[in-house]
């Protein structure tokens, strides 16, 4: 597995990168502030990988974790609701505090 | 293109549907006759390959769900590794990363692809419609409880919802909470009351359904 940039625990924004065409970070998580679970192994990078390039080097995915009502303003449900996903870690960046 | 010249060119064409022909579905011809025309792929391979995924249900799942009920070392193996301990069954999953959640009392997963209509589907098949439609993967992420609530799920208030969204390279299985009064009972027994929807999250296990 490629070296890790973020241990678990740490505290991660999403960046909002202008990626166009293929990706798999969904727009409701971009410069949100998430906690990283663990991380799913390397992978080749989608981004790549979909228009016929081989997405190597592969690259750590993070298992993070969001608070919901970090996410949506006036969430229904629990302070203690939250939602989890896999990003790639070029879309994260260390966030402090919060 | 090939689809868009007439019928009759020496190659099948899929049944007409009730509806007009979409520009993905043309596409999705047009690759797939070229694909065949030139030898790269034929069409007992297509057809075969659709026949092996439309034969896997989520009664695999169901068999893993009820031996990690019976068996506490299972599912500490299942939850370490759900593709090995598929494997212990003598069920094949491996390709894509699955992970297996694990629901308690306490927390509840919810399973979704926003992005698309990612699923684990060498565990439980191919996914319902609902669970590709814009609608649950929108409503899904941003009000679970509400979805919760017309699925006809009602959970403890103080259970927290977790959503999980599929984005990437891992699928993601439910492990269902065990209902009250199956003690005793059999694997057979047990995967006979687990279902495809208490798998993805948006139902719980319920032992009046034997």
């Amino acid at each position: 597995m490629a070296e890790r940039r973020f241990a678990d625990g740490a505290l991660v924004r999403v960046r909002d990168l202008a990626v166009k065409g293929h990706m798999r970070t969904p727009f409701y998580v971009r410069g949100r502030q998430g906690r990283v679970e663990g991380c799913q192994g390397s992978f080749a990078n989608p981004e790549e990988r979909a228009y016929g390039a081989n997405g190597l080097p592969a690259r750590p995915l993070y298992h993070v974790r969001f608070r919901q009502t970090d996410l949506w303003p006036g969430y229904g449900g629990l302070a203690a609701d939250s939602l989890s996903l896999d990003l790639f870690e070029h879309w994260l960046e260390p966030a402090h505090g919060g | 293109m090939a689809a868009e010249q007439g019928q009759d060119h020496g190659h099948d064409h899929p049944p007409r549907s009730d509806h007009p022909v979409r520009a993905w579905e043309k596409r999705e011809a047009a690759i797939r006759s070229l694909l065949i025309e030139k030898g790269l792929l034929t069409a007992d391979a297509i057809r075969a390959k659709i026949e092996e995924w439309e034969q896997k249900s989520p009664a695999l799942g169901a068999r893993i769900v009820a031996r990690a009920w019976s068996d506490p070392a299972f599912e500490a193996r299942l939850l370490a590794d759900a593709i090995e301990a598929a494997g212990e069954l003598g069920i094949e999953a491996r390709g894509v990363k699955i992970v297996a959640l694990k629901n308690t009392p306490r927390l509840h997963h919810l399973v979704v692809c926003t992005l698309c209509s990612c699923y684990p589907r060498a565990l439980l098949g191919l996914p319902p419609a609902w669970y590709k439609a814009p609608a649950y993967r929108s409503r899904a992420v941003s009000e679970p409880r509400a979805v919760l609530a017309e699925f006809g799920t009602r959970l403890p208030p103080e259970t927290e919802v977790r959503v999980v969204d599929s984005t990437a390279d891992c699928r993601y299985l439910v492990l269902p909470v065990r209902p009250a009064g199956t003690e005793g009972w059999s694997e057979d027994r047990l995967a006979g009351l687990i279902g495809r929807d208490a798998m993805i999250g948006v139902a719980v296990v319920q032992a009046a359904r034997a």
